[in-house]
């Protein structure tokens, strides 16, 4: 094993709409919960229990199944004052980790910057999927975006090698810094140079890769994490990986469609830590999974409206596995606007990972000075 | 002969106004005069609909189908075929600013639906457009209107409409939101039904009286016992809703602006444009035919050329209607709907009711990837009209001998006109320079040629400048 592969290494999963905080972390010995979802509650006879006090959702088997084991770190009631309903806004924040102001540059973008201040590894964060999650995003940070690792790179259907090799060289001449070009040509030449190294070292990763897990095939999150797996074990310097569910948004029909993303969730985390410890390769890496905002604590109609406080998770070896942090109050009094009051700071959460995983300065990435709450081990 | 600044200028307008055109088109545009074209795209009546029948009669899928990769041909082929292009281009920018998606929907052929709302009332009333996308079936249920009763009211809609999809954030309250949300409760939709003897169901709009709201609302200042339609017409006399679409209006059309959560934030770009644009929206009481007959017309337009980078859409369709591919049914549609999807842009299905991030956020390194083989593997298909075409223009128009300068320069020329650095160029004209000099007269030179200007305008396809349109 290279040092390199030592790296600690972080995989966001970002569930996208609006994750129901109350009926993933369910808290079952609560009267209001009972009181404020009549028709979306969990009985209690379905409910995987953690304690006297909150249980899982039972449609989170396998991340059960890591929480037994010490694996899975709790963070409740995730947020931050005045939050937003409005789910691109409340995208933003969690991106930019700017409240208040709308921000330009991503947390994970200012993490890249350190991680590689030369801009020397254009994949040391890789997006898996389409587009690029603004949390991504910094002047020179690097970052490529994969949506089909089989097919990445350019000019791909250029059969003769010496050919694509030698117009390959061209785009990378082109591509190279000019005088008085303007900010986004720079940015696009720049992006462009990455594309083609990071083509270049990221085919060997499907090519070494084998396992005796089997993700699920109709589970794009499980194949992105699939990804995510092949990349981690070529080693090729990547530490911070970017997936994303969506779908959360359960305005109406919450009591169908809650249970079927948590299954795709929790089964997806499930096959990527069996692929990694069959690979031993589980030892440096840490997963965040947390949506943009949690949902209203009364039900509507057939589902839930957007909300505050949520929940997330840390999970991998290196968490202290548990519960961390305060459940935010359920009475009707101690809510506000009908929300759970967030009971630690978002930028808190990204404090720790930043300082006590990634050994790096949180303050100018979440701008500002926050507590860190203790769950990632010493 | 038309000049070249008139050229360029109707090719940037085809552009903008459309999805490109070949240059023997914008030739004979130039011929008429700037205003005569533009009132030729501004009413699309004039011309003939989209042959969509020739289409069906190959991939009936296109026609009624629940998936998204089906109902993504039958809007690009569309945008590929059309002699409508501004029809088009517009149903395209409310997709972008009324963003609804399949995700949740989960009917292409519903969503095809509010894309023909869009197709046809797009150019017309904005007020009355509201009021039609309020009744529209994809959109009541992306935003859970079904689930905006009398009793517990639903915002979702409610806060949508007035943050996204007409004023902006920080424009109203709360209690705003929720004023206006009920005032549309009873605005649903009703049981599926079968339009025709097979197909998808459609949902019908219905208004449910029984579960209206009928009490007094206060909303921005006014009070009355509002339903939707009042509501509407109380935000479209809204300054911040002129200042918001117009806004958008010129982000899609002349230029980038940041993005939309940062307009309350960072001033426009041209806020004299934005100006004059709301000036010509309340003159005409919102109809946005003279809105963009204006905006066309203005020098703040005519001067904008490639300070946009183009979005997939454009990419794609703009790349077919250069090269001649795909006009017409063919097997290959089959794959062609994922296309825009792999640049960033999955028509039909936004990410969020957000809609897309544009301009520089249109480009990263898998977007540009994509983006890049799609463009070079057209323009170097020597096989498709267009491409022929080129080459035949690029070898006819020099009959004393091609240099790789001139190869170069009548590329470029070509497939903009397009204006490239320096530091570009150089690398163009060493790739057309290196094997030999050229040689037109021989059956072998002339493939060799061929060959030379594919290269080179797959090269284009790849620069930086090209990334704008």
């Amino acid at each position: 094993m290279t040092t390199r592969e030592k790296d600690p290494t972080l995989v966001v999963v970002q569930l996208s709409g609006g994750n129901d905080y109350l009926n993933t972390v369910i808290p079952h010995s609560d009267p209001n919960y009972y009181d404020n979802r009549p028709t979306i509650r969990y009985p209690d006879e379905e409910i995987l229990r953690i304690d006297d006090d909150v249980a899982f959702n039972p449609h989170m088997r396998a991340l059960k199944d890591l929480y037994d084991e010490g694996n899975v770190a709790v963070l409740h009631g995730v947020g931050w004052e005045n939050s937003t309903r409005s789910h691109f806004r409340a995208m933003d924040i969690w991106h930019t980790a700017e409240p208040d102001v709308v921000g330009t540059e991503g947390w994970l973008g200012r993490a890249i910057r350190e991680l590689d201040p030369e801009g020397e590894n254009p994949v040391t964060a890789v997006n898996v999927g389409y587009g690029l999650p603004r949390a991504l995003v910094a002047p020179d940070a690097s970052v490529a975006s994969v949506a089909d690792l089989e097919a990445y790179g350019m000019l791909s259907s250029i059969e003769r090698r010496e050919h694509r090799e030698a117009l390959l060289q061209r785009f990378a001449n082109m591509y190279a810094p000019a005088i008085g070009s303007g900010p986004v040509m720079d940015y696009i030449g720049q992006t462009g140079l990455d594309a083609l190294k990071g083509a270049d070292m990221l085919k060997v990763a499907p090519e070494q890769y084998s396992s005796g897990v089997e993700y699920a095939s109709g589970n794009p999150l499980a194949q992105k994490l699939r990804d995510v797996a092949r990349i981690h074990f070529a080693g090729l310097g990547a530490r911070i990986f970017y997936t994303e569910h969506g779908g959360f948004d359960t305005h109406a029909s919450q009591v169908g469609n809650h249970p079927k993303l948590w299954n795709e969730v929790s089964s997806a985390i499930g096959d990527f830590w069996d692929d990694l410890r069959e690979h031993d390769a589980d030892g440096n890496v840490m997963m965040f999974v947390f949506s943009e905002f949690g949902r209203r604590v009364k039900e509507n109609g057939s589902g839930t409206d957007h909300g505050a406080g949520g929940v997330a998770f840390a999970i991998g070896p290196g968490v202290e596995g548990g519960m961390h942090g305060e459940y935010p109050e359920t009475r009707a009094e101690a809510l506000v606007d009908g929300d759970l009051a967030p009971s630690v700071d978002f930028r808190s959460v990204y404090t720790t990972m930043l300082e006590d995983w990634f050994g790096l300065d949180a303050a100018p990435m979440v701008n500002g000075r926050f507590e860190k709450p203790g769950f990632v081990r010493k | 002969m038309a000049s070249r600044e008139n050229i360029a200028l109707m090719a940037h307008l085809m552009r903008r106004a459309g999805f490109g055109a070949r240059r023997g088109e914008i030739e004979e545009l130039a011929e008429r005069s700037y205003e005569d074209v533009l009132e030729l795209l501004l009413n699309p009546q004039g011309q003939p609909d989209a042959d969509m029948d020739t289409l069906y009669r190959y991939h009936p899928m296109a026609e009624r189908s629940l998936s998204v990769p089906a109902g993504q041909i039958n809007w690009l082929y569309r945008m590929v075929t059309t002699e409508r292009p501004l029809q088009e281009k517009m149903a395209l920018f409310w997709h972008h600013v009324f963003a609804t998606g399949d995700s949740k929907v989960e009917s292409a052929y519903q969503m095809l639906k509010q894309v023909q709302l869009f197709r046809e009332f797009g150019m017309g009333n904005y007020r009355d457009l509201l009021v039609r996308l309020a009744r529209d079936p994809a959109m009541l249920y992306w935003l859970d209107q079904n689930e905006n009763h009398k009793r517990s009211p639903n915002e979702n809609w409610g806060r949508e409409l007035l943050e996204l999809f007409s004023m902006g954030t920080s424009n109203y309250t709360e209690k705003d939101v929720f004023e206006c949300s009920r005032a549309f409760t009873g605005w649903t939709m009703g049981v599926k039904v079968h339009p025709l003897l097979w197909g998808p169901h459609l949902w019908p709009f219905e208004f449910h009286p029984e579960d209206h709201d009928t009490e007094v609302k206060s909303f921005l200042g006014h009070e009355g016992r509002f339903d939707g339609e009042d509501v509407i017409d109380v935000i479209v006399r809204q300054p911040a809703c002129h200042r918001f679409i117009m806004r958008h209006l010129y982000n899609f059309f002349v230029a980038d602006e940041p993005q939309v959560p940062a307009w309350p934030i960072e001033p426009p770009r041209d806020p004299g444009a934005i100006r004059e644009l709301c000036e010509v929206f309340v003159e005409s009481d919102y109809e946005m035919t003279p809105v963009l007959r204006f905006l066309f017309n203005s020098s703040f337009f005519r001067e904008a050329q490639y300070q946009k980078v183009r979005n997939p859409a454009e990419v794609v369709a703009g790349t077919l209607r250069l090269t001649g591919d795909m006009n017409a049914p063919d097997p290959r549609w089959g794959d062609l709907g994922n296309q825009t999807g792999y640049m960033g842009q999955s028509l039909l299905d936004p990410p969020s009711v957000e809609g897309w991030h544009t301009g520089k956020e249109w480009i990263n390194s898998g977007a540009l990837i994509n983006r890049v083989n799609f463009m070079a593997d057209q323009v170097r298909n020597a096989d498709l009209p267009g491409v022929r075409d080129i080459v035949e223009r690029v070898a006819a128009s020099n009959g004393h001998g091609m240099t790789p300068e001139h190869l170069v320069d009548e590329c470029l020329d070509l497939l903009g006109p397009l204006e490239v650095k320096d530091e570009t160029r150089v690398e163009l004209v060493e790739q057309a320079s290196a094997a030999g000099p050229v040689e037109l007269g021989t059956q072998t030179g002339y493939e060799d040629f061929r060959n030379r200007v594919g290269e080179v305008m797959a090269l284009i396809a790849g620069t930086r400048e090209y990334q704008f349109g």
